[in-house]
């Protein structure tokens, strides 16, 4: 028998009829699925060429039907990593997210107490995790006297943290007044961009897992 | 007009604080500075600026040496620099000044410089005694128009300005500054500007004896406190633990003041100039304290505190005892005041105030307290007194970009010192070394 197409046992082999069902079942959902080729027709005879065309039919619809199933598998799996890297990305964005100032000020809005509470639970959770924290200010004050009020704004931050239970040596502080804007210009839109205290993690980066 | 005297122009604030006694001190302090000259040409009335007239110098770069003595003089405020005369030129080897020409131009005094090989010499008639009063020469580095050759004019320049005024000049002098991020240095009439140190640094500060200068180093982590050898090398002066800024030597460049903060607000610290632990000289007791600045003598500081609320510019001795507000009695308006520097002859202290949400710089006189508005044209910052108590250096805006300008505390007059848009926190030398 020239079945050395397929390896597969002949109990594999569907009939004509259930290959007709599997074609219009692909054709159903050829939205979802690629369609296979079609088989190239071969100029051979008789029964040897119904058994070698039923051969190939068979040996088509159980490589698809292996794809398929490698592939949901790659899905679950791919999906289990997206879940991780999801979750760690959203540790970092929590943990660096910016809070802001009004001008001249150093206390702490209700929204940046919640922004705050956020960057608990995750510092909570990772204790590996220390932060530095920037105060930077909008560019109408003094230079120099703008430099003490950006670190009253970091040490501001620092504080309610650490009476929440944060060690301080996890809570570094410092400050660049003016001098790095992260909006230029004048007016208030940029001098409230610029009002902030901005977050980098140090140490303990590796522990919130996924890849930076 | 007769001889010389001891006459000169004097100031609001000096006539505030007492005509003679000023003119007495002043004259001793030219005599003392330039031993054998002890007076100044006689001014006609006492608010009238004499007439300088600068003669043509002949030969390879006297067009350039004539250009500078003028400027100098000119920049200095305290004489008319009159225009080149085509009818006046240097008298012919051996000839006399054509003195009644010169008075007949408004001149009363006439400066004939002369190049001879690597020497200037440089000669100063007085137009009313017909007569040579001063006879200097000067050495001239090469090559023309280098930095060591302009500087030769200026010192010149400010010799001259003493013999005619009684006041040496400022011309031989340079202002450090801030520019995208980097210290710079510029000659006071605004050539060679070049870096000198830094990489994210602010507030310059001179040593006293104008070799070095100090500076806050914008670090990662924190900022630090160093110092940058004029000849060469630099150090570490404080540590970047926590924040360190606005250095201030201490008039004997011994210690460096400067604001440190850590947790509970900023204060200000004193640092041996050579390194090494600093102690705290003022207890802002949680308040931001920032920007010190010593009395001549040593004695004093002023400095920025929020200690009130607003940030405000106080005085204490320089132990930290004895804060006073500077101008809590100023009816200026002002909601914020800051930067203040004490002026080298002690009498006044320019600050920053915002008025009407614009800062302005403002003189302060010490013995009555009384605020002046020095500037109004733009927004103007971070004032910085000459060696000659008159002049002062602030960052302003009234250009459009800001540029560093250098304002006559006497007359208003302004000037533009730097070409490079963002210059700013200037602050100008001391009397330079030779």
């Amino acid at each position: 028998m020239p079945l050395s197409l397929s390896a597969r046992p002949v109990r594999r082999l569907v009939t004509p009829a259930l290959l007709v069902l599997a074609a219009t079942g692909a054709s159903a959902c050829r939205r979802n699925q690629p369609v296979p080729p079609a088989p190239t027709p071969t100029p051979v005879a008789g029964a040897d060429a119904d058994a070698l065309r039923r051969a190939r039919e068979a040996a088509l619809a159980d490589s698809l039907a292996r794809a398929r199933a490698a592939d949901s598998v790659a899905r679950a799996a791919s999906a289990g990593d997206a879940a991780a890297a999801t979750a760690a990305a959203e540790a970092r964005r929590v943990l660096t997210t910016p809070v802001y100032f009004a001008f001249d000020a150093s206390e702490l809005s209700d929204e940046t107490r919640a922004l705050l509470d956020a960057k608990l639970a995750v510092l909570q959770r990772y204790p590996q995790v220390a932060l530095r924290i920037a105060g930077h200010t909008d560019a109408r004050g003094a230079a120099e006297y703008n430099l003490a009020l950006g670190l009253r704004r970091a040490s501001a931050v620092r504080k309610y943290l650490a009476d929440r239970g944060i060690a301080l040596s996890r809570l570094a502080v410092v400050s660049f007044g003016a001098e790095r804007p992260a909006a230029s210009g004048e007016g208030e839109d940029a001098w409230a961009q610029n009002r902030r205290d901005e977050f980098e993690i140090v140490a303990g980066d590796a522990a919130l897992g996924g890849a930076r | 007009m007769t001889l010389v005297s001891i006459l000169r122009r004097t100031t609001r604030r000096c006539l505030a604080a007492g005509a003679g006694a000023l003119l007495a001190l002043g004259g001793a302090v030219g005599a003392q500075e330039r031993p054998g000259v002890r007076v100044g040409l006689l001014y006609g009335e006492r608010d009238a600026k004499p007439g300088i007239l600068v003669l043509p110098v002949a030969g390879a770069g006297g067009d350039s040496v004539r250009a500078i003595l003028a400027r100098d003089l000119d920049f200095g405020d305290r004489v008319a620099v009159l225009p080149a005369s085509a009818t006046l030129g240097a008298p012919a080897a051996g000839a006399a000044l054509n003195y009644a020409l010169a008075a007949r131009l408004g001149a009363r005094g006439v400066v004939q410089a002369t190049l001879r090989g690597a020497q200037l010499e440089v000669v100063l008639h007085d137009v009313a005694q017909r007569k040579v009063v001063d006879r200097t020469a000067y050495p001239l580095p090469a090559p023309a128009n280098g930095a060591a050759w302009r500087r030769a004019l200026h010192v010149a320049s400010d010799a001259l300005e003493e013999v005619i005024t009684g006041t040496k000049g400022i011309a031989a002098t340079r202002v450090a500054f801030v520019h995208e991020g980097r210290i710079w240095a510029i000659d006071s009439d605004g050539a060679n500007a070049a870096p000198v140190a830094g990489t994210r640094a602010v507030s310059p500060a001179w040593s006293p004896a104008g070799d070095a200068l100090a500076y806050a180093e914008l670090e990662a982590a924190g900022s630090s406190i160093r110092v940058a050898d004029l000849r060469g090398g630099s150090r570490v002066v404080v540590p970047p633990q926590g924040l360190n800024v606005s250095p201030a030597w201490a008039p004997d460049g011994r210690g460096i003041a400067y604001a440190h903060g850590m947790d509970l607000g900023t204060d200000l610290w004193l640092a041996p100039a050579g390194g090494g632990r600093g102690v705290r000289i003022a207890l802002g007791r949680g308040s931001d304290n920032t920007s010190p600045t010593f009395s001549p003598d040593g004695q004093r500081i002023a400095f920025t505190s929020g200690r009130a609320g607003k940030p405000d510019v106080y005085i204490a001795d320089a132990d930290g005892t004895n804060v006073d507000a500077l101008a809590a009695l100023s009816r200026d308006g002002a909601d914020y005041r800051a930067s203040p520097d004490w002026s080298p002859d002690g009498r006044a202290i320019a600050f920053q105030a915002r008025l009407d949400g614009r800062f302005q710089v403002m003189v302060a006189t010490l013995r009555d307290r009384a605020v002046t508005q020095l500037t109004r044209e733009g927004v103007n910052e971070d004032p910085s007194w000459a060696p000659d108590a008159r002049h002062v250096v602030v960052a302003s805006t009234r250009s459009g970009q800001r540029q560093l300008w250098v304002v006559d505390t006497e007359s208003g007059r302004a000037r533009q010192l730097t070409r490079l848009a963002g210059a700013r926190l200037p602050a100008w030398s001391p009397r330079l070394p030779r």
